[in-house]
């Protein structure tokens, strides 16, 4: 397959890290030879093979519907960056 | 203190030999002379291991202590535990004190034992050589040019230079395993499910799992009766009885049969490693045990499906590291979505950005069923090759590195080498299976060589118990390089 510049580019953007033109150039670089690696996968015939997400059959827990856990606000607001009467503060988004 | 096993150990705090207090000391002191040699610790607080060693000794003098009560051990940065600076080895964090324990780390509280510091890693788990850690790369102790391996290479080196008695890893894709066959230590990697991830920053959940990291497999097994047990709180989490791994250390091995994958003794290992590997399975054969080959024809993809898998998780576990809630915050930006783009490229390091990239990629548009879901399915021929391997042997046995511990700055320029050093130990990760690493000889250089057991679900018990008849009869993983 063929990286192309612009595909680093909006996967960055996707993934919501800034990237320079340089870095997008080394980095363009270094996914494509991974990505050679990777297409080895299509070597071998998967179409009759159910995809495995976990090794275990096992299904999703319920729980009853309770209040588990207590108030740390304060103890889990203490390590924001910045936090004002209760509230996490990041840049105004609504004019 | 310096070599004692942590039985031994055990035995000196219950008959009132020898204090927590004096162990801690003992260890801190080590780590305070020595840690500037190896950098296997990215932070100690003495204040806080000793006011743990003293609960501990108050523990044993009203007669409850349990196995590991006042036994200091290392933590992997990877695992919360409150009030302790909790990085990752990544400069997202580097400001993170963590407001709760993780499962591992809440076992080990209540089993007493004492937690002598955070131990170095490749940011968030990602690498084999602990060169892409922000706090700056481990050595090997047995030759301070070469990698510890990665991403538990603080906590190898670790045990391994005697700076802690034992230590926890991860393993994902061979974080455990690889480290301690480069440090010449002992690993483990139990099955999927069966330790707690609650707490353990995340990386690829389906395939993280914790285990310990000793001198021997019978510590192994001490460690592991802690580690093991339910958690509401990981939704994977395995609801089983509890075992005792310690209980079949001393069965004999007559009749036990191992198999040798021929995928993995056809090409890629080195000599070096191979001799060490043919005197391990003659001791095997010794000591009663019969090898036969057995096949793996999909085992070789293992590494391209891990590295669309593996990525492709973290890129959404790494999604929640966004300047908001904790960690880095970039100084400036120009508003919301520009402060999540300068807060994780700052915060980030190459290989962490580039696994969130190759996963975004392999999850956007027109591309999940090409990548990620054929993965999926590779990774269950993998699983169904090991089930039917097992029709044939008990445990399977092979190199758990192709070469000894490489340079340091050797592989660092070039992903695909490096991602190639987890060649033998992803398939355990990707099928789930319990696997482990003990040392068996040296190599080139005189750098350790590691022999791998892989077992089926659960086995865990019969892993420890083969890799400790092994031990009794050789003194490998009794050489220290210290």
């Amino acid at each position: 397959m063929n990286l192309s510049l612009n595909d680093v580019k909006r996967v960055a953007d996707l993934a919501y890290i800034e990237i320079d033109e340089n870095q997008a150039e080394a980095t363009l670089a270094q996914l494509s030879s991974i990505f050679n690696m990777i297409e080895t996968m299509q070597s071998v015939d998967t179409s009759a093979i159910e995809p495995m997400s976990h090794s275990q059959s096992v299904s999703q827990r319920l729980r009853e519907d309770i209040v588990t856990e207590s108030d740390q606000c304060v103890l889990f607001q203490s390590i924001a960056p910045q936090v004002q009467e209760g509230l996490y503060l990041v840049p105004q988004v609504i004019e | 203190m310096l070599n004692a096993s942590l039985k031994e150990l055990s035995k000196q705090l219950a008959e009132k030999k020898l204090s927590s207090v004096e162990l801690t000391s003992f260890f801190l002191q080590r780590i305070k002379t020595l840690n500037a040699d190896y950098n296997a610790f990215i932070t100690t607080n003495e204040e806080m291991s000793l006011a743990q060693a003293v609960a501990a000794d108050k523990m044993l003098a009203e007669g409850e202590g349990g196995a590991l009560t006042g036994i200091p051990i290392a933590q992997k940065d990877i695992f919360c535990a409150k009030g302790w600076l909790t990085t990752c080895g990544s400069k997202m964090l580097s400001n993170f004190i963590s407001p709760y324990d993780a499962g591992v780390i809440e076992r080990f509280n209540i089993a007493g034992a004492v937690n002598i510091g955070k131990t170095n890693m490749d940011e968030f788990a990602m690498g084999s050589s602990n060169e892409t850690s922000y706090y700056g790369i481990v050595k090997n102790p047995w030759d301070t040019k070469a990698v510890p391996g990665g991403s538990s290479g603080g906590a190898a080196c670790a045990v391994a230079a005697r700076l802690a008695p034992a230590a926890t890893g991860t393993d994902t894709g061979g974080s455990i395993r690889q480290p301690a066959a480069l440090c010449g230590i002992s690993g483990i990697k139990p099955t999927y499910g069966l330790v707690s991830r609650y707490g353990m920053i995340a990386f690829a959940s389906s395939l993280d799992q914790a285990g310990p990291m000793a001198k021997s497999a019978e510590d192994l097994a001490l460690l592991l009766n802690v580690m093991v047990g339910f958690d509401a709180r990981d939704s994977t989490s395995l609801q089983r009885a509890q075992e005792d791994y310690a209980s079949s250390l001393e069965k004999p091995l007559s009749g036990l049969r191992i198999g040798l994958p021929k995928e993995y003794f056809a090409k890629g290992m080195s000599q070096d490693v191979e001799n060490a590997i043919d005197k391990a399975l003659a001791e095997y054969r010794k000591l009663g045990a019969e090898t036969v080959e057995v096949a793996l024809p999909n085992a070789p993809l293992s590494i391209p499906v891990y590295y669309v898998l593996a990525p492709a998780e973290a890129s959404s576990n790494l999604s929640r590291f966004d300047g908001v809630r904790y960690g880095h915050r970039a100084e400036s930006y120009s508003g919301l979505t520009d402060m999540y783009r300068k807060s994780r490229a700052e915060g980030f390091g190459p290989e962490v950005k580039r696994r969130i990239l190759i996963g975004t990629y392999v999850l956007s548009h027109g591309y999940y069923d090409a990548y990620y879901i054929k993965a999926q399915k590779l990774r269950r021929l993998i699983a169904q090759d090991f089930a039917e391997a097992y029709q044939q042997c008990d445990v399977i046995m092979g190199p758990t590195t192709p070469t000894v511990a490489f340079n340091l700055g050797e592989k660092s320029a070039d992903p695909i080498q490096m991602y190639l050093s987890d060649i033998y130990t992803s398939a355990a990760n990707l099928t789930g299976m319990p696997a482990m690493s003990i040392p068996i000889g040296f190599g080139e250089k005189n750098r350790p060589v590691g022999l791998h057991i892989i077992g089926n679900y659960f086995k865990e018990a019969q892993l420890l118990n083969v890799a400790h008849q092994y031990q009794r009869v050789t003194d490998w993983h009794l050489k220290s390089p210290v």
